[in-house]
C-alpha cells in the first residue's frame, strides 16, 4: 500500500505533538506554572528562552510543551466520546429505522441547527470552566458527523448478502451490529473522528481564549492565546508559538484524516477476478 | 386447493400456504394517498424431502419475496409456512435460531454476500459457536470437514474473501449455509454472477451435495437452462403469482401457460438459432396490476375473458400439473417451436 | 473484394499501466468487420473483449492504452486522426450501447432532447427539425406513444424502455457501426428478447454492422454470423457462427459450450453431470506463459506450457490459436 507525502507528513505531526504531550516533564526546561521569575519577565525568543517568556517570567517553551497535554487530551478524549455516541446512534438508527430513526434524525439536525461552540458555550457556562467541563461540553457536541456516517453506512450495509446471511445463521441484532456492520463502517468512521480531533482542539483553543475552558495558570494553548492578546504587538511570541502549536497539530490531524480517507476507502481494495 | 399432493405429509418438508406479502407504498402522515403493493398474493407452494423445486420468473414477480418469508426475514401478510412440521409464521413462530438450523441461502452475488473482514474460518466458526458447539477439536473439524465438502483445502481458511475468485467465493458462500447442517437450503441466482466456464463447477458441487447430504433445495433462477437441469420439480410466477407448475419434464415439455411458453423461448440457444420474442411489452407493475389475468396485456392468446376480472384460478390436472390460464385446454398442444411462428405472423 | 473492410484491427494490444508496471491486458488482436455485417466478441470477465471495443471507439482511458497495433476504419487509421476528427465519427458513424442504460443516459434531460441533440450535434439539424427527427427515431424502436414519451425522463422509463431510447440515439445518425457491449445482461429474458430482435432488424434494414460483445454464448450465436472467442487477452478462435459453436476447434471454446446446461437436454439425454472447465480464469497479472488456457486444458502438453501458439487458418476459412486444435 502506497503511502502518499501528506499522509506521512501528517502523521509526522500528530505524532509529534503526542510525543512532546507524553514526554512534558522530561522535555519542559522548567515548571509551567510554578517557574514564574519576574527577573525574566517578557524575555524574546533566545538560545536560553527558546519560545521567550511572558510577564510573569514563565518560559513559553515549557508551557506550549505542556500545553500539548491538556489541548491533546481534550482532542481525544472528547472526540472519543462523539465517536461512541455518534456510532451507537447511527449505526442503531440506521439497522433498525422505523421510530428510532426519526427520532436520531431530529436529534441529529437539531445539533446540526445549533453552532457546537454555542451549545457547548452554554454547557461550560451552567458546569464552570475546568478541564473536566470541557471534556462534557466538547464530547456532547459533535457527535452528528459521526452519526451521519454510521447511519448511511449501516443504511448501505444492511442490505448487504453477509448481513442477510448473519440474520440466516440466527445472529442477534446485537451481534450482527457488532461483527458484521461496525468492522465495514470503521474506515469513514476513522477518518471522520481524525478531523474532529482537529475540531475539538480548536474548539478548546476557542473555549480557552473565552475564558470559559482551561483556566490560568494551568497552561493549555488556547489559554495561552487569551492570556496573550493584550501583548501581541509589544510581545508577539506569547501567541505566535502555542498558535504555530494549534496551528501545526490541527494541519497534521487532517492531512492525517485525507491520507486515511484514501487508504481505508473499500472501493481501493481491488477485487480479485 | 394446495393441497394436490402425492405422496404422504411427512414427506413434505416444507408447505407454503396462500401466502400473501403486501407493502404500503407511499402516502404522507395520514395515509393519504398510500397504495398497495403486492408482492406475493396467494402463492402455494410444497418442498418434498429430497427434492429440488424451481422457482422461475422475471425481476419484481416475487420469487425473492417467497425466499424472504421462508427464512424468516419478511413477515407475511397472510397465510402459512410449514416447516419440517412445524409452523413458522404467526404467534408461535420458530425464533431465529431454530430456523436457522432447517433453512438456509445461498446469494447470488459471492462478492457482497461474504463479509470482506472475516477470515474464511470465522464465517464458518462464528455460526457453529453462537449455536452451542465449543470444543475447539469438534469445531476445527467441521470447518475441515464443510470445506472439503465444498472443494476447497483447509490450509485456505485463513484467508480473507478478496484473496479468492467468484466461483471459489461461491463455494464459501455454500460452505456457510450447510456449516449449521440445515435441511432444505435456498439457492438464489447462484451461478448468474459467476463467469460461464465456472457455472458447470458449481452447478455440479450443488447437486453433489443435495445427495450426499439429503438436503431438498429451492432453486431460484431466471435461467431456465439450470432450471431444468437441477429442478424435479418447477413452479413459475408471474407478478405475485404463481401461473404454472408441476414435475420438470411437464413444464420443459409441455409447457401449458402462455408465459412459461415465451419464457422458454426467450432463452437463446448457442446451438439453435430461432426468433426469441414472443410477446410484447413489460411485466406490469404490481402496484397496478391489469384486470383479469395478470399476463393478458403481454399474452397473444388473450381474449376478452382474459380481460375481465376475475384472474383465473389455478386449475390443477390429476397429474399435479398446475396451470393459471382460462383457455389452457385451448392452447394446449402448441408446442414451444411454434409459437414463434405465430406470432411473428401477426407482428 | 476490393473495398476495404468497414473496420480492420491489427495487432491490436493495450497495456495496463498500474504506476510500476506495464501488462498487456489485451495482445495481438486482429480481426475485420465488413459492412452491414454481425461480428461478435465473446469471452468472461477479463477477457479484454469490452476494452478492446472501447480501443476501437477511442474511448480507452488511463490506466488502459493502446500498445501497438493498427485500428482502420474505412480504410483510414483512426488512432492518427485529431481528436476532433475523432469525436466526429463517434456517434455519427460507430456508435454504442452500453449494459445499464440509466448510467449511460443524462438523468436531468428529457430523452426525446438526448436524441435530438445527436442531430443537432452531427447533423446540423435545427433544433426544431430535430425535435421531430426524436419523434420518429422513438416511434421507429417502438416505444408507444413517442409524441408524449418525448418529454419524459430516464428515470420515468423502464430498463427495457431505456435500452430503447439508447438504441434510438445510438442509431439516430445511421451509423454504419454500432458496437453493443452486454447490451442485455441487465434485462429479464423476455425484454432481452424483444430487445434483441428490434436491435437486429433495425441494424439489417439500414444495413449497419453490429460489433456485439457478450458472455452469453446462446445470444452472440443467435445475433451474430461471425464470432470470435477470447480468452485472457487473446483471440482464441474466429469462426462462423454456426462452425464455431457445433464444431469448436479450440478446447476452451468447446470446453465453453459443453459445460452449459442447455434447455432441452435433460429432456432428450438424460442427466448427466455437467463437463466442467478446472481452474479459474486468470486475472491479468496472472496470465500463464505459453498458451494462457494451458493450466485449465486437458489437452495441454509441454509445448503449450512453454510457447505460445500462432493463430491456423482452418478448412471453412476461420481461425484458431491452438497447438492441438481440432
Amino acid at each position: 500500500m502506497k503511502l502518499g507525502t501528506s499522509t506521512i507528513i501528517g502523521g509526522v505531526l500528530f505524532a509529534l505533538a503526542i510525543f512532546v504531550g507524553l514526554f512534558a516533564p522530561w522535555l519542559a526546561h522548567t515548571d509551567p506554572v510554578m517557574g514564574a521569575n519576574l527577573m525574566n519577565a517578557e524575555e524574546p525568543p533566545s538560545w536560553i528562552w527558546w519560545f521567550g517568556t511572558d510577564a510573569q517570567g514563565r518560559d513559553i517553551y515549557s508551557r506550549v510543551v505542556h500545553g500539548a497535554r491538556i489541548s491533546l487530551t481534550v482532542g481525544i478524549v472528547s472526540q472519543l466520546v462523539n465517536s461512541v455516541i455518534g456510532v451507537t446512534l447511527g449505526l442503531t438508527a440506521g439497522y433498525w429505522g422505523g421510530w428510532w430513526d426519526d427520532v436520531v434524525n431530529a436529534l441529529t439536525n437539531l445539533m446540526l441547527a445549533i453552532p457546537s461552540l454555542i451549545f457547548a458555550l452554554a454547557i461550560m457556562a451552567v458546569l464552570g470552566p475546568g478541564l473536566t467541563s470541557l471534556l462534557i461540553a466538547l464530547g456532547l457536541t459533535n457527535w452528528s458527523f459521526s452519526c451521519r456516517i454510521a447511519r448511511a453506512s449501516a443504511l448501505s450495509l444492511k442490505s448487504q448478502g453477509y448481513v442477510q446471511a448473519a440474520k440466516v445463521l440466527g445472529y442477534g441484532d446485537l451481534r450482527i451490529m457488532i461483527t458484521q456492520l461496525l468492522p465495514n463502517m470503521l474506515g469513514p468512521i476513522i477518518v471522520i473522528s481524525t478531523l474532529g480531533m482537529g475540531g475539538a482542539i480548536l474548539a478548546e483553543a476557542a473555549l480557552s481564549f473565552l475564558g470559559l475552558g482551561i483556566r490560568p495558570p494551568y497552561p493549555s494553548w488556547g489559554s495561552m492565546l487569551s492570556e496573550a492578546r493584550d501583548q501581541i504587538t509589544t510581545a508577539p511570541w506569547l501567541s505566535v508559538f502555542p498558535g504555530l502549536a494549534i496551528f501545526l497539530t490541527v494541519l497534521g490531524l487532517n492531512l492525517l484524516g485525507d491520507g486515511l480517507r484514501d487508504i481505508l476507502d473499500p472501493q481501493s481494495r481491488s477485487r480479485r477476478t | 386447493m394446495h393441497d394436490a399432493a402425492h405422496g404422504s405429509a411427512d414427506d413434505v418438508i416444507l408447505r407454503v400456504e396462500d401466502l400473501a406479502v403486501h407493502y404500503p407504498i407511499g402516502g404522507g402522515l395520514r395515509g393519504g394517498g398510500r397504495r398497495l403493493l403486492r408482492a406475493v398474493d396467494g402463492v402455494d407452494l410444497e418442498l418434498k424431502r429430497g427434492e429440488c423445486l424451481g422457482l422461475v420468473g422475471e425481476s419484481g414477480c416475487g420469487k425473492s419475496t417467497v425466499a424472504l418469508s421462508i427464512l424468516g426475514l419478511q413477515t407475511p401478510t397472510r397465510g402459512r409456512i410449514v416447516l419440517d412440521g412445524q409452523v413458522v409464521t404467526g404467534g408461535q413462530s420458530l425464533d431465529r435460531m431454530a430456523l436457522a438450523r432447517i433453512v438456509q441461502i445461498v446469494f447470488q452475488d459471492p462478492y457482497a454476500s461474504l463479509n470482506p473482514r472475516q477470515s474464511v474460518r470465522r464465517t464458518l466458526e462464528a455460526p457453529l459457536r453462537l449455536h452451542g458447539m465449543t470444543a475447539k477439536s469438534e469445531i476445527d473439524g467441521r470447518i475441515e470437514a464443510m470445506l472439503s465438502h465444498v472443494g476447497l483445502r483447509p490450509e485456505q481458511a485463513g484467508r480473507y474473501p478478496h484473496e479468492f475468485s467468484g466461483g471459489q467465493r461461491q463455494r464459501i458462500g455454500i460452505a456457510r449455509a450447510l456449516i449449521l447442517n440445515p435441511r432444505i437450503v435456498i439457492c438464489d441466482e447462484p451461478v448468474s454472477a459467476l463467469d460461464v466456464s465456472i457455472r458447470a463447477q458449481i452447478i455440479n458441487l450443488l447437486l453433489e451435495l443435495k445427495e450426499t447430504l439429503g438436503l431438498s433445495y429451492i432453486m431460484i433462477s431466471h435461467d431456465l437452462g439450470v432450471v431444468e437441469h437441477m429442478s424435479d420439480r418447477v413452479a413459475v410466477m408471474y407478478l405475485g403469482r404463481i401461473v404454472e407448475s408441476g414435475d420438470w419434464r411437464e413444464i420443459f415439455e409441455r409447457p401449458a401457460h402462455p408465459y412459461t411458453q415465451t419464457l422458454i423461448s426467450a432463452i437463446p440457444d448457442p446451438l439453435r438459432r430461432a426468433p426469441l420474442a414472443t410477446t410484447r411489452g413489460e411485466p406490469p407493475s404490481p402496484l397496478n396490476p391489469p384486470d383479469g389475468c395478470a399476463f393478458n396485456p403481454r399474452c397473444r392468446h388473450a381474449e376478452a375473458v382474459c380481460r375481465r376480472a376475475p384472474a383465473p384460478s389455478l386449475d390443477v390436472r390429476p397429474d399435479g400439473h398446475a396451470v393459471r390460464c382460462w383457455r389452457a385446454d385451448e392452447i394446449a398442444g402448441q408446442t414451444v417451436a411454434e409459437p414463434s411462428a405465430a406470432f411473428n405472423g401477426s407482428s | 473484394m476490393t473495398a476495404p473492410p468497414l473496420i480492420e484491427v491489427d495487432g491490436l494490444r493495450i497495456d495496463l499501466d498500474d504506476g510500476s508496471r506495464r501488462t498487456a491486458a489485451v495482445e495481438g488482436v486482429s480481426f475485420r468487420i465488413d459492412r452491414g455485417e454481425t461480428f461478435g466478441l465473446v469471452g468472461e470477465s477479463g477477457c479484454g473483449k469490452s476494452i478492446s471495443a472501447l480501443a476501437l471507439i477511442g474511448l480507452l482511458r488511463r490506466p488502459l492504452s493502446i500498445g501497438a497495433g493498427a485500428i482502420r476504419f474505412d480504410g483510414r487509421e483512426i488512432q492518427g486522426l485529431p481528436a476532433a476528427e475523432q469525436r466526429a465519427l463517434r456517434g455519427n458513424r460507430i456508435a454504442m450501447i452500453f449494459q445499464e442504460p440509466m448510467t449511460a443516459l443524462n438523468p436531468v434531460s428529457p430523452i426525446g432532447r438526448q436524441i435530438a441533440e445527436m442531430f443537432v450535434l452531427h447533423q446540423g439539424k435545427s433544433w426544431r427539425e430535430a425535435d421531430r427527427l426524436a419523434v420518429e427515431a422513438l416511434a421507429s424502436v417502438r416505444v408507444p406513444a413517442p409524441e408524449r414519451r418525448v418529454k419524459d425522463y430516464p428515470h420515468q422509463l423502464s430498463g427495457g424502455m431505456r435500452q430503447r431510447v439508447m438504441i434510438a440515439i445510438a442509431l439516430a445518425c445511421g451509423p454504419d457501426l454500432l458496437i453493443a457491449d452486454e447490451p442485455t445482461t441487465a434485462l429479464d429474458v423476455t425484454v432481452q428478447a424483444e430487445i434483441i430482435e428490434l436491435m437486429r432488424n433495425l441494424c439489417a434494414e439500414r444495413g449497419t454492422a453490429i460489433l456485439m460483445i457478450s458472455h452469453d454464448l446462446g445470444l452472440v450465436a443467435n445475433v451474430c454470423r461471425r464470432v470470435a472467442v477470447m480468452y485472457a487477452g487473446r483471440i482464441v478462435e474466429e469462426r462462423g457462427s454456426d462452425a464455431l459453436f457445433r464444431a469448436s476447434a479450440h478446447p476452451y471454446t468447446k470446453g465453453l459450450v459443453d459445460s452449459l446446461p442447455r434447455l432441452g437436454t435433460r429432456a432428450a439425454l438424460g442427466r448427466s453431470k455437467l463437463k466442467e472447465i478446472a481452474g479459474v480464469v486468470p486475472a491479468i497479472a496472472d496470465f500463464p506463459a505459453g498458451c494462457r488456457f494451458n493450466p485449465r486444458c486437458m489437452q495441454a502438453t509441454e509445448i503449450c506450457r512453454s510457447t505460445a501458439p500462432e493463430t491456423t487458418r482452418l478448412g471453412d476459412g476461420g481461425l484458431v490459436r491452438c497447438h492441438h486444435h481440432a
